[in-house]
């Protein structure tokens, strides 16, 4: 039987201060931290959704670029579409970990917060894009070493033929300290761009 | 009692990050949860977690917090007759 073949339909990065999409940059600031940037670029691209501040790095990082990719391809949230969402970064929540480790570490100041314990753990960023975009579909958050396109690109191309999904939302989200890159790219079945493992390397 | 309010509605801004809210808007008997500010139930337990740690007020029961969440004016009356610090 001859493998079915996909394609990636469009590519958002985030990093060192600059957000493009499909290779073109769409926004550039000169910020003094991820969370500066994702309030500006919030505010630059209308988001209007107000629980976006109540997130954490991650989960802002990962929100932002599908936001943005989702958009350009025309994804409403009314749609209801089958996207299944397929992440994976080397940090995990750690940047979210430290920050509770720290409200709990002196047991005379031991104050847990809430807000900030509901994200210690990395797919919590897959519910906020689901949420978005009242997305039901399947997921996968994988952590590795550094970014693994090959696993990427097998696991998408699983869900797709066994018709889990009709796109697949793919990417790298990492955040760690005062370092953040996203590379988010949506697999379709069409598009300009072949899915494979060394166009997915090169777009990275 | 007013310099509390004025308190009370500057820390639920800053800590539950309500970023598009100012203290000028936020009315004394506004409900803080639904229609109101809109708060979820995490917000909830942030509220809770800040009697504790700004007013010495320990909830034994979560289920007290409907009522003293209200709003802002229900809180600063529960704040001041329950305070230990």
């Amino acid at each position: 039987m001859m493998e079915k073949r996909y394609f990636i339909s469009s590519y958002c990065h985030i990093r060192n201060n600059t957000i493009s999409l499909n290779g073109a940059a769409i926004y550039q600031g000169q910020h003094p931290d991820f969370n500066s940037l994702a309030k500006s670029a919030y505010r630059h691209f209308e988001t209007d959704y107000s629980k976006f501040f109540k997130m954490d790095n991650l989960s802002k990082l990962g929100f932002l670029a599908a936001d943005i990719l989702l958009k350009k391809e025309g994804v409403l949230p009314e749609n209801e579409e089958n996207i299944a969402i397929v992440l994976s970064n080397r940090a995990s929540s750690l940047d979210t970990d430290r920050k509770h480790w720290e409200s709990i570490r002196n047991p005379d100041n031991y104050y847990p917060s809430p807000a900030i314990f509901v994200y210690t753990l990395p797919n919590i960023c897959i519910g906020e894009i689901s949420i978005r975009h009242k997305l039901y579909s399947e997921n996968s958050f994988f952590i590795f070493d550094e970014f693994n396109p090959s696993h990427l690109f097998s696991y998408a191309n699983g869900l797709l033929d066994m018709q889990k999904a009709e796109k697949v939302l793919c990417g790298w989200v990492d955040v760690d300290g005062p370092g953040y890159e996203a590379f988010l790219y949506l697999v379709n079945k069409k598009g300009g761009i072949v899915h494979s493992i060394e166009e997915i390397t090169r777009l990275f | 009692m007013e310099a509390l309010k004025e308190e009370l509605k500057s820390k639920i801004i800053e800590q539950l990050n309500l970023e598009d809210v100012s203290v000028d808007e936020i009315a004394d008997d506004d409900p803080l949860f639904g229609e109101g500010l809109g708060l979820d139930s995490i917000d909830a337990l942030e509220l809770i977690v800040m009697l504790d740690k700004d007013y010495g007020i320990k909830l034994a029961d979560p289920k007290e917090g409907k009522k003293i969440f209200e709003s802002i004016g229900t809180m600063a009356d529960y704040i001041t007759l329950h305070k230990t610090k």
